[in-house]
């Protein structure tokens, strides 16, 4: 409280009432001594350092976008993915609007374009955005639902690899000692075992379909994410606010929780965001080589395998699922190594 | 060295076990498979079935059947195809080794060499357009997934411009059009990993030392920097073989080459269980091999690591 009791008013000062006046507030007094901007946490900083990176954010963005268009996937798609109209058989792109060769429905036979609608009867309002396949199906819807296959392979693979490879390489390295030793070798026998193999044995003796994709990649692809999370528990292990906790009587489970595992984020979602791209080529590939998906199912890899059969007469069927798995594979990779430059520690600035 | 050599058979023991388990995981895998191995068993009578069970010893416990099977591992005895003609599986597949190896090497070689360029290029040009350019194909490379990359390839090179074979296996020329969709994965690893390491390499204190020294740029990546990136390098054989692996099953098939990768989908697609079995084996071998050879390797070359420490790494 300021006081103007003792002052008196000699020359033509203004005078002084006690509205002119405010409290001084504690904090403020001490944020005018604040020199260094507003401390942030390291997701925090992270984050600002990955809106610097534009090919990561915009990788991002499309990201979101096609992962949105894959969740509406049932509202977005214009036709069923896997209605067929035989009558509508192995169209070429028309796109309404747009007059150019090779999207308004035309195919160049013996260097004439004939109009491939018109030919064989089909209405004038039917559009077919990028053509049918051999079974007369909508081939945008059956991307659009490929897609979505893929990603929830990708993202649940991913997050029970996550789960599993989080858990063991935490465990093994806090616990340490006896434990530690025993784990680590189960883990250089099995990181000896190829996971190709594995999978592919998997696959021959559950039924094919999108969970036994999803547990035989689980299975295998933990591992590095284990020994990466040890690695790094055992080096945080010994820092001075992990003993701090230990001397202020904290239960040995909710420092590995607390403590190591905000630590451990960083790499956990490089990591993770690593795992994702190398699932869904994995899953691609299986369908490619003819054991992923069963049909009517489809997923980008058995799209593009399908396509593939056919490809020198119908390019289109194998060049769109192909462009949209290679933008998702360039998005992630591209946001993945973002991520690592933005949770480098090295880097900061 | 004392210590070396136990490490190094501590090594070759865990090789053993891994395979030993990769054999029984096979073995007891292929046993829960439903059905039997005859394709016609509804025309043949009990006796058949019983005379053919015991010419193939499927008559004996499982137990004795999975110490036959270890024990002609060993011996190199890989079991009879069901599918191709009765042949012995290791007859089937070491026919096909030839062109499999011709083609990876290929690939593994020209891959990393190009891939090697490419890193220290980008490496040595930091933030100019040809750093830019290098890393946009090494991200390129890893992305596109080979099954596409080769069908380009064979569209452009093959049917387009009819440079090299479109496909099947008549000596060198049709080795090219595979070894490159094979070599997209090393290269676009070994790229990004030679970039990453060179920077660091380049940004030390012996590299800040040489530059002192009045040594020109170029000299100082020769003569320090790349000797120094290469080291780490080695730990990339491993994902590689791995990759080569799985490459070569799609690349093998899209070119029809007659090798391992197209014989093992063939067989997963007929359900031939001995020769699923074969090249599981010859994998798995392959794979703890390499795995082997970079720890052996990286001792021999990097002596700050020769003293292998218990636990840590």
């Amino acid at each position: 409280m300021v006081s103007n009791n003792n002052f008196q008013p000699e020359q033509s000062l203004p005078e002084l009432t006690p509205d002119l006046f405010a409290k001084a507030d504690s904090l403020d007094v001490q944020d005018n001594e604040k020199i260094t901007a507003p401390s942030l946490s390291f997701m925090q900083d992270s984050w600002r350092r990955l809106k610097k990176n534009k090919v990561a954010m915009v990788s991002m963005v499309l990201l979101i976008i096609i992962t949105l268009l894959s969740i509406f996937a049932p509202v977005i798609a214009p036709h069923s993915p896997n209605a067929q109209i035989i009558e509508h058989a192995n169209l070429p792109p028309k796109i309404p609007g747009l007059d150019i060769s090779g999207l308004n429905g035309t195919v160049n036979q013996n260097g004439i374009r004939l109009d491939k609608y018109e030919q064989t009867g089909v209405e004038s309002d039917v559009y077919y955005y990028l053509g049918t396949d051999s079974l007369g199906r909508d081939l945008l819807s059956r991307i659009l639902y490929g897609t979505r296959v893929s990603l929830f392979i990708a993202f649940v693979a991913a997050l029970l690899n996550l789960i599993i490879g989080v858990t063991y390489g935490l465990l093994s390295g806090w616990i340490g000692g006896k434990t530690d030793n025993v784990m680590q070798r189960i883990l250089e026998i099995l990181s000896g075992v190829p996971n190709l193999v594995i999978v592919i044995l998997m696959l021959l003796v559950f039924d094919p379909g999108i969970m036994s994709i999803i547990i035989a990649l689980a299975l295998t692809e933990w591992i590095s994410m284990a020994r990466i999370v040890r690695a790094q528990t055992l080096k945080l292990k010994n820092q001075e606010y992990v003993l701090a906790a230990k001397t202020l009587g904290q239960s040995s489970l909710s420092i590995a929780f607390k403590h190591i595992m905000p630590n451990l984020l960083g790499i956990i979602i490089i990591q993770v965001m690593f795992s994702i791209p190398s699932a869904i080529f994995f899953e691609a590939f299986l369908s490619f080589i003819g054991i992923g998906i069963p049909a009517p199912d489809a997923s980008l890899g058995t799209l593009i395998n399908d396509g593939y059969k056919t490809f020198r007469f119908l390019p289109h069927l194998m060049w769109y699922p192909s462009a949209v798995m290679s933008i998702i594979m360039i998005s992630f990779n591209l946001l993945a190594d973002g991520l690592r430059d933005s949770f480098d520690p090295k880097l900061r600035d | 060295m004392k210590s070396y050599t136990k490490y190094l058979g501590k090594r070759v023991l865990y090789m053993i076990l891994t395979l030993f388990l990769i054999a029984s995981i096979t073995f007891f895998l292929m046993k829960l498979l439903p059905g039997t191995p005859y394709s016609n068993q509804d025309k043949l009578s009990e006796e058949q079935i019983f005379i053919m069970n015991e010419k193939y010893g499927l008559n004996e416990p499982i137990i004795v059947q999975y110490g036959i099977y270890l024990l002609g591992l060993v011996t190199g005895d890989l079991g009879t195809s069901f599918q191709f003609n009765n042949t012995p599986v290791a007859e089937l597949l070491s026919s096909r080794i030839a062109p499999s190896a011709q083609i990876g090497i290929q690939a593994v070689v020209v891959g990393t060499i190009l891939g090697i360029v490419l890193g220290v290029i980008s490496a040595m040009k930091q933030g100019t357009w040809v750093d830019t350019t290098a890393t946009l194909t090494a991200i390129l490379g890893r992305s596109i997934p080979n099954f596409v990359f080769a069908v380009l390839l064979q569209l452009i090179f093959g049917v387009w411009l009819g440079w090299f074979p479109i496909a099947l296996w008549s000596g060198f020329a049709s080795s090219i059009l595979p070894s490159i969709a094979l070599a997209i994965s090393p290269l676009a690893d070994s790229a990004r990993f030679m970039r990453t390491e060179m920077v660091d390499v380049l940004s030390s204190d012996y590299v800040e030392l040489a530059k002192a020294k009045g040594l020109s740029k170029w000299e100082v990546a020769f003569k320090h920097g790349i000797r120094n990136a290469l080291i780490p390098l080695v730990t990339l054989l491993g994902p590689m073989a791995v990759a080569l692996m799985t490459g070569s099953m799609v690349v093998e098939n899209i070119f029809a080459i007659p090798g391992i990768g197209e014989q093992f989908v063939k067989s997963i697609l007929t359900n031939d269980y001995p020769t699923i079995m074969g090249v599981t084996m010859l994998y798995s071998l392959l794979l703890v091999s390499v795995i082997l050879l970079v720890d052996v390797l990286y001792g021999i070359i990097d002596p700050r690591i020769r003293v292998a420490t218990e636990g840590g790494e």
